[in-house]
């Protein structure tokens, strides 16, 4: 139900927009709640059937098969300097769609479990703190306020763009011999 | 941009591409009659567009080339070297004026002016000359119906040469005012009369004489330049009470022939094309469609002879003596090439290439769901089931080959522009030089064919510059001064293959060689085939000035040939001979979209091998595993072959299994082993692009996915074997630099 219901939301009339604007989706990553606007989420599917993608950074899990499309999936957990999420029943794919160099594109990410959508008015979402929050402060968009408790709203552009500078540096801290010269 | 303006820059591209063949195919042969047409034609097509787009600057320098391109087609001006020269350069310019007026919308650049009223120049000249100064020189040329007079005017017009006119005025011209004698007065005005004969036979008897009726009659001969509209004019005021008909001369029906000829094939109607060629005033026809409507019982008896009704129209003009039967039957001829042309056109279908994208996007999602289909059907065990399901397998396979197919575009349009190349350098070199083409319905996918144009443009330019010899030298040792470049492409396994070769020089091994070793590409006394000295011209470093056969020039050198058509999933060799010529051969993939792989398993995870790098299979055998400990290369009959352990590296961790084995690649003439656990079987890929995400990522060339649904990784195995090399060069080097 919620599934199709999220896949339609994107397409709704200009009308609702200021609704939509409001409305988030909650998920769970280990026991920290994070919020996405829905209007960057194409749909959410179960996880399965992931390739893994050899000397990536342990952050990009892989890619999946999505009808055809071949859609990189990154692990949020890993992104926000974890551990690896461990799969249980639970464990979903958010599909995303995200801007990075102008471009429009798809990439999947991995949390723990689902909740539900919530209406977040915009005075209700603070300016994220200095620090505190544990993870980088620029993927953070905001503090939600939603019950006298705070959820924290990602910036998914930033998420899921990949600073070329970090990425090099992550392969070649995997690899080092990588970043020698090759010969002398 | 507004949908209709793309569609004129489209078409004028194609129209400028086929003008240049034209201009290109006229040099060869200048009495082309048809080629000059179709010439004048584009011009044409070019200015009338561009005049509904508003595009000035276009419409009034095509203007000045078309009446160039008109005189030529009514063989009033010669075709001529020089003169081709020139259309070629109006040609590029207005190809020019449509990038920047109609693509990007802006203003002429001072160059574009100034090259612009070069040009116009050089057409007044043209125009101007003194075989056409009758008609006012450099002055804005006459109508192409006056042209086509003058011309035949040329050698004195014998008697037969006249118009001929059979006038019968009616009862009431004199009581409406009007004399016939003043008719003739003006009629004479246009031309000289020759013969006028009056026939009075239409006079009754003096008591039933009406005498203010009109009961004559005359046949004149009028020799004139005027042309039918004009002549018919003449007798504009009687035309309603008179019965005129106007014959043209005889000479003037080679014109009318060609005017017809030369109008644009459309889908026109008999009369249409008639009274466009002159051949016919509007009149003419109007009475003669009458005619044709008319119930014969209506018709006076006298007139009903030829006007009886469904009779084609052709023939009761001819019938009524309004034009002759030759001109009636090229235009029939035309009616019906225009048909043709219209029923050709009709067979080819502009697309945007995107659409077709999605298509093959849609049917390579298609194959896929259809394997996994064909993959439960056959577990089911339902034989029936199975059934259907491979007859659905059978016809998506042919959906695919089919959609594939419409990518496929031939060669020969990337061939046939270097035939301007080619003319041009050769004449900048001092070269003559001749392009023969061959092969050119090669057909192979768009992407690759646009992309092989640069390479393709290189190796000619080489082949020229540095291949051909200057004519002294060729005389010298025997050889036709006229040097021969060839292109060639054909299908070969699977694949395409162009060939661009002269007939000149040929490479010289001994200073290749000499060459690379001063270099240091190979070592001294190095033992290597001729191939792969060949190959040694495609080095980074090699293209230098003074290299055997002066590789440089263009900014380019051949190892960016080389890196383009790799990139290409292609391979280029050479074979040369000393003194004989040398041949490159371009190995190219049918498409970019698809390849055959062969797809082997590592653990869980399963890759493709492109299975034109395959060489062969073979299991590991325990012995060398263990030793696999100490080294990484085993003896494969006799020679060395290095091994890269994919579990390694990639670092997907986990347990070999009890057996192994090792694939053999060969990328750039050298094997390699690639370890893996499990051999699983050719495979076509439809290869999906990994995103951007991925784009640093070496050793994996795209992914596919598979009948289960699951993405597999596509080998680059040239990457792998070159991130192979330089880490165990590094290792080595950081292992010296600690013991020291």
């Amino acid at each position: 139900m919620n599934q199709i219901a999220l896949r339609e939301a994107p397409a709704a009339p200009v009308a609702d927009a200021a609704r939509d604007d409001r409305q988030h989706l909650t998920f769970m990553l280990g026991s920290e709640t994070f919020a996405i606007g829905i209007l960057a989420i194409k749909e959410i599917i179960e996880y399965g059937q992931l390739t893994s993608v050899p000397m990536m950074p342990a952050f990009i899990r892989g890619v999946i098969n999505l009808r055809g499309a071949v859609v990189p999936v990154v692990d949020l957990a890993v992104r926000f300097g974890g551990a690896p999420a461990e799969v249980t029943r639970r464990t979903c794919i958010i599909i995303i769609e995200f801007t990075a160099e102008e471009e429009t594109q798809v990439a999947g990410v991995v949390v723990d479990a689902v909740n539900e959508v919530l209406d977040i008015p915009a005075a209700d979402i603070l300016p994220p703190p200095a620090f505190g929050a544990r993870i980088r402060a620029e993927f953070i968009k905001g503090m939600g306020k939603v019950q006298d408790k705070f959820v924290i709203v990602l910036d998914v552009d930033k998420v899921l763009s990949e600073d070329d500078l970090e990425l090099l540096e992550r392969a070649t801290q995997a690899r080092p011999e990588n970043g020698l010269p090759a010969g002398t | 941009m507004d949908q209709p303006l793309q569609t004129y820059i489209e078409e004028s591209r194609a129209l400028l591409e086929d003008m240049e063949a034209i201009l290109l195919h006229l040099e060869s042969a200048p009495d082309d009659r048809e080629s000059l047409n179709a010439l004048f034609r584009a011009a044409h097509t070019i200015k009338g567009s561009a005049g509904l787009f508003g595009l000035d600057p276009i419409v009034s320098f095509t203007h000045v080339a078309e009446n160039v391109l008109d005189r030529l087609r009514d063989g009033q001006l010669a075709v001529s070297a020089g003169l081709v020269e020139l259309l070629l350069q109006c040609r590029d310019h207005v190809s020019g004026l449509i990038d920047t007026v109609a693509e990007a919308g802006a203003a002429l650049s001072d160059e574009q002016q100034q090259a612009g009223e070069r040009l116009l120049l050089a057409l007044h000249a043209v125009l101007g000359e003194p075989g056409t100064a009758a008609t006012a020189p450099a002055a804005p040329p006459v109508p192409k119906e006056h042209a086509g007079a003058v011309e035949t005017s040329g050698g004195g017009r014998v008697e037969s040469d006249a118009w001929h006119l059979s006038l019968r005025f009616g009862r009431d011209v004199l009581r409406n005012g009007m004399d016939p004698a003043s008719f003739i007065r003006y009629l004479a005005t246009l031309g000289e009369i020759v013969s006028l004969t009056t026939l009075a036979e239409a006079l009754p008897e003096a008591a039933a004489m009406d005498p203010e009726g009109c009961y004559l009659g005359f046949e004149i001969r009028l020799r004139s330049e005027a042309d039918k509209q004009a002549v018919e004019n003449v007798f504009e005021f009687v035309h309603d009470d008179c019965d005129i008909h106007i014959l043209p001369p005889r000479s003037l029906v080679e014109d009318y022939f060609k005017l017809i000829e030369a109008l644009p094939e459309d889908n026109h109607l008999m009369g249409e094309i008639l009274v466009a060629s002159g051949a016919l005033t509007t009149r003419e026809l109007e009475l003669a469609l009458a005619c044709q409507n008319l119930k014969a019982a209506a018709e006076p008896p006298d007139e009903a002879g030829p006007c009886a009704p469904g009779k084609p129209v052709g023939q009761i003009l001819v019938e009524r003596g309004d034009t002759y039967p030759e001109i009636v039957d090229r235009a029939l001829k035309k009616q019906q090439q225009g048909r043709e042309h219209k029923a050709q056109e009709a067979r080819f279908v502009r697309v945007h290439a995107d659409k077709l994208d999605g298509l093959i996007d849609l049917v390579g999602e298609l194959v896929i769901a259809g394997a996994a289909n064909a993959l439960l059907a056959g577990r089911s065990g339902n034989a029936a089931l199975t059934e259907a399901s491979s007859a659905v397998t059978r016809l998506v396979e042919e959906i695919r080959d089919s959609a594939l197919r419409l990518r496929m575009v031939p060669i020969g349009e990337t061939f046939n522009r270097f035939q301007r190349v080619v003319r041009d350098v050769g004449r900048e070199l001092g070269k003559d030089i001749a392009l023969e083409i061959s092969g050119a319905d090669t057909e192979l996918d768009k992407t690759v064919v646009e992309k092989i144009a640069d390479p393709l443009m290189h190796l000619v330019r080489n082949a020229m510059d540095h291949g051909i010899e200057s004519a002294e030298v060729r005389a010298a040792q025997g050889k036709p001064a006229r040097g021969t470049l060839r292109l060639n492409a054909y299908h070969d396994s699977g694949g395409v293959v162009i060939e661009v070769s002269d007939d000149g020089g040929g490479l010289k091994k001994d200073r290749i060689l000499q060459k690379a070793w001063e270099r240091g590409l190979i070592a001294p006394n190095q033992n290597l085939s001729d191939s792969e000295i060949h190959q040694l011209i495609f080095e980074a470093g090699f293209s230098t000035a003074d290299a055997v056969t002066n590789l440089s020039g263009r900014g380019v050198g051949m190892d960016v040939v080389k890196k383009n058509i790799v990139a290409l999933r292609g391979t280029v060799d050479l074979d040369s001979g000393e003194g004989r010529g040398t041949t490159a051969r371009i190995r190219l993939p049918l498409t970019l979209a698809i390849i055959d792989g062969f797809l082997v398993g590592v653990g869980s995870a399963s890759y493709v091998v492109p299975l034109d790098t395959v060489m062969e299979c073979l299991e590991l055998s325990a012995g060398e595993r263990a030793a696999l400990a100490r080294r990484n290369y085993i003896n494969l009959r006799g020679e060395v072959l290095p091994l890269i352990r994919l579990r390694d590296s990639f670092e997907l961790g986990g347990e070999a299994p009890k057996r192994e084995n090792i694939v053999v690649v060969s990328h750039a003439g050298q094997r390699t082993g690639l370890v893996v656990d499990a051999l699983l079987g050719e495979f076509q890929a439809v290869i999906k692009p990994l995103g951007r995400m991925f784009r640093h990522l070496k050793g994996i060339g795209g992914s596919t996915i598979l009948g289960s649904g699951e993405v597999a990784l596509i080998l680059d195995v040239a990457a792998l074997v070159k991130q192979a090399t330089a880490r165990e060069m590094a290792a080595t080097d950081a292992a010296q630099t600690a013991m020291h």
